[in-house]
């Protein structure tokens, strides 16, 4: 059975993934802030019917810490197939812009931590000859734009690190999975209203275990994120600047 | 907290709640509010039980965890917002069933016992309170309350208040529920063609004493009333799940449901070929609606009532039959006519619905004062027979007969959170 190492396995995207994995009688090991929340989760995923479920809980940004961390997963799973990296923060670009220590702040937890996490387990992976790194991107990092260009550079910078390291390990039997999620109705997205383009993490969850399961290298989650993209990407810089996105 | 989009699922035109907040989860506390605060599950009852114009919705499905589950005795633990159909899609395929089923699987377990809702097997189950171990009441003072059944304990007390309670007396925040054993997926059903009552009360209760779920479905825009009756047992087959779930995507202008498109349908589905006996998976037999999904915007932007009464047994066989007349004399018909005897089980609720009797329920479409007007021969009829309706059907019951066919709503009142209440409430208490 599949062993999973989740970090950030409070967010609804996580835990929704959490739980189709546990119904398929996997052991997962939950990495995340809040312990009381984190023994929530598996004592559920334990009822789905989840292997083993334990917890570990650790600041991402505390980078001391991910080392330990990922040996206290090995031993309790045996060993890592998948390593789904789910933590992050929706910042409030208005007040980025007002401060610099804010902005290097989101910076590092949405794109440092996350690079320091793939880097290492990514070492562990080539070494066993296996396994998949997901990480949780966005559609944001395609493009930047002003109403949320601080998270958009923090994710961009994510998805071009994944690019090379998935070129990397492409000859050593590992997959490197990029997850662009467009809209999703999550508590982090609860201050938004909801319309056609948003879409539930049951179904975003879905979508991200069948990419593992098929090796996929990226997929934009819903599918449809990726035409819209398509065209946002390829708006000229001089129209796109003046647009209000 | 943004947009008020909750609603019920009749689709009538109630004003909106002023705010909408989620509970994070079970340890978290109730939002400081200033005005008055109702829990949300699934909106899934028809009328305003489960909504609170002006006021503030909990919005409960975020509490979708299960707890604990006891392979041993079958008890699960889970959160209030858990739907039906989750505990379902986690169970069967261990050989776990739900001890009560309504006719949706979308409703969530706070929803269930808060509205004690009723099956197919309510003669040989009682009510889904009836198997109920225990949960935990978080009141807007902040106090947590273990509510379970026992004798005369202030627990019991509480227990009872909530069972049927209406999400009044507070948030139920985990409940422990008891599951029962099943060997497959799938029910051995057996159909049976009647025409009049009296038929139906003769093949009904020989079908109650042989199986585990009963219910017809009649057709009311016949001269003489016919139906249906299936009659229900768990099998060991393990079948598929009937695949490709259909959804009306959005409201039509106007009500797809007219005496024209009844009597047509109507006339199709009795006599379309019914099996005498087949093996069917669980779904289709419990949850036939839950395949079409948001069936209720058939009936256009007016929405729909749906009228459910309960009449005691002495008196079933001439109420049921006064109400049918009735409405066919008022020419409207009803697409979804469900009738069922309901058990002596005793619910273990206050505000419980179920009684030893027979059940009626009917769909209108709303079509203003005809409906309303049919609702009061209707009424007439109940009261006369000592019957009542379901307030999680209700939309426009009067106060009087509420509190009449409700006796014990005054010793009820003690136990209502002073920060709760609903549009039902205000209505029926004329608050």
């Amino acid at each position: 059975m599949k062993r999973v190492l989740i970090i950030g396995a409070t967010s609804a995207i996580a835990e929704a993934a959490a739980r189709q994995w546990a119904t398929q009688g996997a052991s997962l090991f939950l990495v995340g802030r809040k312990a009381e929340r984190l023994q929530a989760i598996a004592a559920d995923l334990q009822v789905r019917g989840a292997k083993l479920a334990t917890t570990h809980v650790m600041e991402a940004t505390d980078m001391a810490a991910h080392e330990p961390m990922l040996a206290a997963a090995e031993q309790a799973l045996g060993g890592i197939d998948i390593a789904l990296i789910a933590h992050g923060t929706l910042p409030d670009q208005k007040a980025c812009e007002a401060s610099v220590e804010l902005t290097l702040q989101e910076i590092n937890i949405n794109g440092l931590s996350v690079i320091a996490l793939a880097t290492r387990l990514a070492n562990r992976m080539e070494a066993q000859g296996s396994g998949s790194i997901a990480v949780i991107s966005s559609v944001a990092g395609d493009r930047g734009r002003q109403s949320n260009y601080v998270y958009g550079a923090a994710k961009g910078m994510v998805t071009r690190f994944l690019q090379g390291l998935r070129n990397r390990l492409a000859k050593k039997g590992v997959q490197v999975l990029t997850i662009k999620p467009g809209f999703v109705d999550t508590p982090m997205t609860a201050a938004f209203k909801k319309g056609a383009l948003w879409a539930q993490p049951d179904a975003v969850a879905r979508g991200i275990l069948a990419a593992i399961e098929s090796g996929r290298n990226e997929v934009y989650l819903p599918g449809f994120w990726c035409l819209i993209m398509a065209i946002i990407r390829h708006i000229p810089e001089p129209i796109f600047k003046k647009l209000s996105l | 907290m943004a947009n008020a989009s909750l609603s019920a699922w009749g689709n009538l035109d109630w004003p909106p709640a002023a705010e909408e907040v989620r509970l994070a989860d079970r340890a978290a506390a109730l939002p400081e509010i200033a005005g008055s605060l109702l829990p949300y599950g699934n909106g899934r009852s028809y009328g305003d039980v489960c909504l609170n114009p002006g006021g503030t919705l909990l919005q409960m499905r975020g509490l979708d965890r299960f707890i604990a589950f006891d392979e041993a005795t079958g008890v699960l633990a889970c959160e209030a917002g858990v739907l039906l159909a989750d505990i379902l899609s986690v169970f069967v395929p261990r050989g776990w069933f739900l001890p009560v089923t309504p006719g949706t699987r979308y409703v969530t377990v706070g929803g269930a016992i808060a509205n004690d809702v009723h099956g197919k097997n309510h003669h040989a189950a009682g009510s889904f309170g009836a198997h109920v171990r225990g949960f935990e009441l978080l009141r807007s003072d902040g106090s947590r309350r273990r509510c379970s059944p026992g004798e005369n304990t202030e627990s019991a007390d509480w227990f009872a208040a909530t069972i049927g309670g209406l999400g009044l007396t507070g948030v139920i925040t985990q409940a422990e529920l008891q599951l029962r054993r099943i060997a497959g997926n799938s029910i051995a059903v057996r159909n049976q063609r009647f025409t009049g009552l009296d038929e139906f009360f003769t093949l009904n209760s020989k079908a109650e004493a042989g199986h585990e779920y009963a219910v017809a479905w009649i057709d009311c825009m016949a001269s003489t009333p016919r139906g249906v009756l299936m009659a229900g047992d768990h099998a060991e087959d393990l079948l598929d799940a009937p695949s490709g779930e259909k959804n009306v995507p959005l409201t039509p202008p106007f009500s797809l449901i007219n005496n024209a498109s009844l009597r047509a349908f109507n006339a199709a589905y009795y006599g379309k070929p019914w099996p005498t006996v087949q093996t069917v998976h669980y779904q289709p037999y419990f949850y036939p609606l839950d395949a079409i999904g948001h069936w209720n915007r058939i009936y256009g932007p007016r929405g729909f009532y749906q009228y459910q009464s309960v009449v005691p047994q002495a008196a079933a066989r001439e109420a049921t039959g006064e109400m049918l007349a009735a409405i066919a004399e008022s020419g409207q018909g009803s697409f979804l006519a469900v009738l069922k005897t309901l058990g002596k089980q005793s619910s273990p609720g206050m505000l419980s619905f179920p009684m030893a009797g027979t059940t009626l329920a009917l769909d209108f479409p709303n079509r203003g004062a005809p409906t309303l007007k049919l609702f009061e021969r209707l009424d007439a009829i109940v009261r006369a027979a000592g019957g009542r309706l379901y307030a999680a059907k209700d939309a426009r019951m009067p106060s009087a007969m509420f509190r009449d066919s409700y006796p014990q709503w005054q010793a009820f009142q003690s136990f209502v959170d002073p920060k709760f209440s609903s549009g039902f409430w205000r209505r029926v208490m004329e608050q």
